[in-house]
């Protein structure tokens, strides 16, 4: 549902590093904690691209692992289905690594400019 | 013409994060504690505040931030416990927003005179989701999960058990009625978030309400608000 949001705020970030250039393509870092749908994400994406540089873009997406790590025992693991807990010393002091990420990693855009003039 | 990569590696919430501390900073400013309340539709959290707030708690001076997609009637219900009330609405675009973020309730904070405050208590839309990917400035957060939504919703909805210093379990009252081991909450909710701190109550029989009381009138200190 938050979906249209978060398509709003990737929309907005691209727009801003495009710097006035036309938007061709946006990449994205999904953490796999995040409850994010990718297929709603890409439709509100392309709703709320209409009418700003991103308009016509295409979004893609890679999806960041979870890996958690136990401050006490330095135990590190990829998590998979909800377990927080320490697999190792069941303790409860775990801190995640990866998996948080809602980013734009980068944009591809439309310039004018020569590649290089050497 | 032609295309260029640009590296952006940019957090898309950056923009929603810069609002929540600018409001971060107004609450500290006017040495005001806040708390952001969230749960399902129908778990209860305007029944809480009304058992809660109904007698007030002491020497700590709270008012409340209504978030809703539509309608005033929880705000209502609050003003008629004679504390400071302000109703948000998220409606508009399409249908509503079903979270409040940094931006709304910066929006709403005009309407409010921090500096009577010591905690603004924000009653969050009902949604199970998305109110846990935004933060609005607040000190702590609590979820409030009910009997009646079953003993698996932690497993369901990790991220809202876990973006939470305090998850409440209501409607104790309706334990009989209702399938719901609380053991197996107990331990659903200890896989998804270890050692949160829980208070079961029921806001109609008054069970636990006095512990949540406590707890609340305890977040100014925790967080260095002045009293």
């Amino acid at each position: 549902m938050h979906e249209l949001s978060v398509s709003s705020a990737i929309v907005d970030t691209a727009v801003k590093h495009a710097a006035g250039r036309r938007v061709t393509l946006v990449s994205v870092r999904l953490g796999h904690l995040r409850q994010i749908v990718p297929d709603s994400m890409a439709f509100y994406f392309d709703l709320v691209a209409r009418g700003t540089l991103c308009e016509g873009a295409r979004l893609e997406y890679e999806v960041v692992p979870a890996r958690l790590r136990c401050e006490p025992c330095a135990h590190e693991w990829d998590v998979d289905a909800p377990a927080f807990r320490c697999p190792v010393c069941d303790g409860a002091r775990v801190v995640v690594l990866s998996g948080e990420e809602l980013e734009v990693e980068s944009i591809e855009v439309d310039t004018e400019e020569a590649a290089c003039t050497a | 013409m032609h295309r260029v990569k640009v590296r952006v590696v940019e957090d898309a919430l950056d923009a929603n994060t810069t609002i929540a501390e600018a409001n971060r900073a107004d609450f500290d400013r006017a040495g005001v504690a806040v708390v952001n309340l969230m749960s399902a539709p129908g778990a209860g959290k305007t029944t809480l505040l009304e058992a809660v707030l109904g007698p007030g708690i002491e020497d700590v001076r709270t008012g409340v931030l209504e978030g809703d997609v539509a309608g005033s009637l929880d705000a209502d219900r609050l003003a008629d416990l004679h504390i400071p009330v302000v109703q948000l609405n998220t409606d508009g675009g399409f249908g509503g927003e079903c979270h409040l973020d940094a931006n709304m309730v910066r929006s709403a904070l005009p309407a409010l005179d921090l500096e009577a405050l010591d905690l603004l208590i924000v009653e969050n839309v009902g949604n199970l989701v998305c109110p846990a990917e935004f933060r609005i400035g607040e000190d702590a957060r609590i979820m409030v999960a009910s009997v009646a939504e079953g003993q698996d919703k932690p497993l369901k909805y990790p991220l809202m058990f876990r973006a939470c210093e305090l998850v409440v379990v209501n409607k104790l009252d309706l334990l009989e009625h209702v399938r719901f081991d609380l053991d197996k909450f107990r331990y659903y909710l200890d896989q998804v978030h270890p050692d949160v701190q829980v208070i079961a109550t029921s806001a109609y029989t008054g069970e636990g309400i006095d512990e949540l009381r406590a707890w609340l009138a305890g977040v100014p200190a925790r967080t260095g608000a002045a009293v």
